[in-house]
């Protein structure tokens, strides 16, 4: 009895959260009476430190909830899913990946895209290699990293670079796309190709530099309740407090783009 | 090319302090109970175990002294060990040459040199077989090879048959007894076993607690020795007391002897002179004493008869007096010995 | 077990047949899970061959420089009366209870690009070493070290030292015992820890992917080839997952019994 109005619950905040976000406020009201316990909430990497800032969020608007957060490669997360890791919520970094979970019928109705990530490169502090533009990654003399292909950051890299007309001289490619932030930081390779939320979130450690085929290539961030969510109706409702005025207002402080 | 040596060494349960000396050409055992210390000597001459204090001196050359050590790789010693130690991944002719080798001699020369040293001693057609295939008394001639091979100056053999049965033993011991005859170096060897000592040595060095206790030749320590340990190895009675004249008081009891000595003595005699009577006899031996029957052991085809008393003695019966005696334990005898029987000598 | 005796006990048999079993069961799982009929296809891939190549090139490498390395190591270890011996074999098995992700950031510390000794190579040489294939054989014979160390310690210990002690007495010094005696003794020692380092500087992954990166021909080494090949193809993944199992089985079934044993 309690899965069938978990799931109508969700089931009617979902159909708010299609609907726009000024309906949606009303519903959270209602349902933040009924929301407690702990919420799982599988994230790409890159939504790291925007996700931590809406979780506390979600904590002090729902008293007696906890969330509790795994970030890592959305392909890795994806298939973690499927095989049957227990979770209540994912976002992903691309279709492609929450595509995975889709088709295994583990989503609990149909993922809403919530946020727009765009690429941008990322040098070390002092921009030792003076790069400038994609064109730079075909340098020989440059140590590169990119994200491997199978994760969304990388095949939005692999767009970019299409579109740019560029053949990069990479040398790594790191399994996500914090890993890849980590070489930069480091500072043992000089430029990569990550988000511009990773680039913010490294404060003064990196520079970011913007190149115009990042338009090109963005990548659409989908999220869904699951559908064997162990607390469903804390699920729904964090899904909806991420696509409501708040939650994307810490998405667009962390360099987000509007869905 | 004389061993002078003055051993000292400390250990846990005794300190070794024995002053030794071995001639070119001379072979010397040292004789003693296990734990003596023997082999801490031998190690010490090998250089394998540092002095304490004390000196080793070899053709007059210090090799172990205030002030200068050699280590064993540079003196002129050759060592055969009580297990051989031969190297288990080298065949007998490679372990031969191995020496060699580190000398300074090409493979083939030290090859060659060891292929005659195995032939001289005797097991050239063993020369590709592994210690592993070895027997004793095989192994034990290649290990003499090896050593031999060196040219070393002194020899030492650390028990060098007591690894090896009965059987082969004989055979194995004469022809080491010919070997060290030809070696014109000083042999240092250690035995426990009296009779491998005195078939190969010219001299016995015994050694108790640490301490020479007694030092001649074969001969002289078999006729008169200075401590129990030596008369139990050689198999003779020994009683220690004041002579005077022919009397000699011993313990409780008092010893004839046929030739007259004085002062501080030892009594020595053997075994096969003590008779053993149920009543006191009547006859010419001078030396009769009571006593009670309280060991009998299978000795031979005879047996050992121990006597306790004012003289305590160690007697040999045949089995057919044994039985004729009735002899058991706690039994009262009467035992007698010939005062000609009786060695008297200087303590 | 000999004839005479009624059989094992079953309080010995049993959890030792459990155990077999808990090793056994995953591995029959890749075996019959395995796509048999698209494997053809799957291992075409010139990518699997470059990445198989590579990972049997480094760990081979990273296992001759344990053994340079690492025999004298173990030496200094089984030398009587060495004074902090417990703390020097503490540290020489860290690398076994590290994460190796973790060992793979302290090598970043230290030969990355601003890393302590790396910084003054790149400085001084121009030689960087991230990226490389030589990272890789590093981050191997990190994290294989200690395997081999201990198991050539153990065996030096165990040697009988009066062989030593009849060499000197050959006229043999301390090179020359070490040499010609002293080695060949623990040859079968040296043999297993180098079989043990071998195997496991082909299964690194976390300190290789972290020092040396991934780049396929370069530094993906077929266990970093697996894992993102889970990503998009598990199928492929279970193919690799193959070839490295059929590797390691012929390699270690191929070591004679005998070889690895004490003479």
């Amino acid at each position: 009895m309690k899965r069938v109005i978990a799931t109508l619950s969700a089931a009617a905040l979902l159909v708010a959260g299609c609907g726009g976000s000024s309906t949606g406020g009303a519903m959270e009201n209602a349902a933040a009476r009924k929301v407690t316990g702990q919420v799982v909430v599988f994230a790409a990497a890159s939504l790291k430190e925007s996700f931590t800032r809406i979780g506390t969020e979600f904590e002090a608007a729902h008293p007696g909830t906890t969330v509790t957060f795994n970030f890592g490669a959305s392909s890795t997360l994806a298939r973690n899913i499927t095989q049957g890791a227990p979770a209540d919520v994912f976002a992903a970094a691309s279709p492609a990946t929450m595509k995975t979970v889709t088709s295994a019928g583990e989503a609990d109705g149909e993922p809403a895209v919530f946020v727009r990530n765009q690429l941008q490169i990322v040098v070390p502090r002092g921009n030792p290699a003076k790069v400038t533009g994609l064109a730079d990654f075909a340098r020989a003399d440059l140590k590169i990293a990119l994200c491997a292909k199978q994760v969304p950051c990388g095949a939005a890299a692999e767009r970019a670079f299409a579109a740019a007309g560029v053949v990069p001289k990479p040398d790594t490619f790191e399994q996500d796309v914090k890993a890849t932030l980590t070489k930069v930081v480091l500072g043992e390779v000089d430029a990569a190709l990550v988000y511009r939320t990773d680039v913010r979130a490294a404060g003064d450690k990196v520079i970011g530099v913007d190149f115009p085929e990042a338009a090109k290539a963005i990548n659409d961030y989908p999220i869904v309740a699951l559908k064997s969510a162990p607390n469903a109706a804390a699920a729904g409702a964090f899904v909806a407090f991420v696509q409501s005025a708040k939650g994307q207002a810490t998405l667009a402080k962390a360099g987000f783009a509007a869905p | 090319m004389k061993l002078d040596a003055h051993l000292v060494v400390r250990r846990e349960r005794f300190t070794l302090d024995a002053e030794l000396t071995v001639g070119a050409g001379e072979v010397v055992a040292l004789l003693g109970p296990n734990g003596a210390g023997k082999t801490t000597a031998l190690r010490a001459a090998a250089g394998l175990t540092r002095l304490d204090a004390g000196e080793v001196r070899l053709g007059g050359e210090l090799l172990d002294g205030p002030g200068t050590w050699t280590p064993p790789e540079r003196r002129p010693v050759g060592v055969v060990f009580q297990d051989y130690l031969l190297f288990p991944h080298l065949s007998a002719l490679e372990n031969v040459a191995f020496g060699l080798r580190c000398g300074g001699a090409s493979r083939a020369e030290a090859r060659r040199a060891a292929s005659a040293l195995l032939r001289r001693i005797g097991v050239g057609e063993l020369a590709d077989v592994k210690p592993r295939r070895l027997s004793g008394g095989q192994a034990q001639r290649v290990a003499l090879a090896r050593a031999l091979a060196v040219d070393p100056r002194l020899l030492l053999l650390d028990e060098p048959l007591s690894a090896l049965d009965a059987q082969t033993r004989p055979t194995v011991r004469s022809e080491l007894r010919r070997h060290l005859a030809e070696f014109a170096g000083c042999a240092l060897l250690v035995s426990h076993d009296p009779l491998d000592a005195m078939v190969l040595a010219d001299r016995l060095v015994v050694i108790e607690d640490g301490t020479v206790v007694q030092s001649g030749t074969p001969a002289e320590v078999a006729r008169r020795p200075r401590t129990p340990y030596v008369a139990r190895l050689v198999g003779l009675n020994l009683l220690r007391g004041i002579a005077d004249g022919h009397q000699v008081a011993v313990g409780h009891g008092t010893v004839v002897a046929a030739e007259p000595a004085s002062g501080d003595v030892f009594v020595a005699f053997r075994p096969a002179a003590v008779a053993v009577y149920r009543g006191r006899p009547d006859g010419s031996p001078r030396n009769v004493w009571p006593g009670a029957v309280t060991g009998i052991e299978p000795y031979g085809d005879a047996y050992r008869v121990q006597v306790s008393g004012a003289v305590p003695v160690t007697a040999d019966v045949s089995a057919a007096a044994v039985a004729e005696l009735g002899l058991a334990g706690g039994q009262p005898v009467w035992v007698a010995v010939k005062a000609a029987e009786v060695e008297v000598y200087p303590a | 077990m000999s004839r005479h005796r009624s059989g094992a006990p079953a309080a010995l048999l049993v959890p030792a047949l459990i155990g077999l079993a808990f090793l056994v069961l995953p591995l029959l799982g890749l075996v019959i899970r395995a796509p048999w009929s698209r494997l053809g296809a799957l291992l075409a891939d010139p990518g699997v061959l470059t990445a198989l190549r590579l990972s049997l090139i480094t760990a081979t490498v990273a296992t001759a420089l344990c053994v340079l390395f690492g025999v004298p190591l173990a030496w200094l270890l089984a030398q009587p009366g060495l004074p902090g011996r417990s703390l020097l074999r503490a540290l020489v098995t860290v690398p076994l209870v590290l994460p190796p992700v973790v060992g793979g950031v302290a090598l970043l510390l230290v030969l990355g690009r601003r890393g302590l000794l790396g910084g003054w190579l790149d400085r001084a040489f121009g030689v960087t070493l991230p990226f490389t294939p030589a990272a890789v054989v590093l981050a191997e014979a990190f994290v294989a070290l200690p395997f081999l160390v201990l198991s050539v310690e153990g065996a030096l210990r165990a040697a009988d030292r009066r062989y030593e002690e009849a060499a000197a007495t050959l006229g043999a010094g301390r090179w020359t015992v070490f040499r010609r005696v002293t080695l060949p003794l623990v040859a079968p020692g040296v043999l297993a820890g180098a079989v043990l380092a071998w195997a496991r500087a082909l299964g690194e992954f976390g300190a290789t992917i972290t020092f040396a990166g991934s780049f396929p021909g370069r530094t993906q080494t077929m266990p970093i080839a697996v894992y993102l090949a889970l990503e998009t193809n598990p199928e492929a993944a279970v193919a690799l997952s193959l070839v490295l199992l059929a590797v390691s089985v012929v390699t270690l079934a191929c070591l004679r019994d005998r070889w690895v044993t004490r003479v």
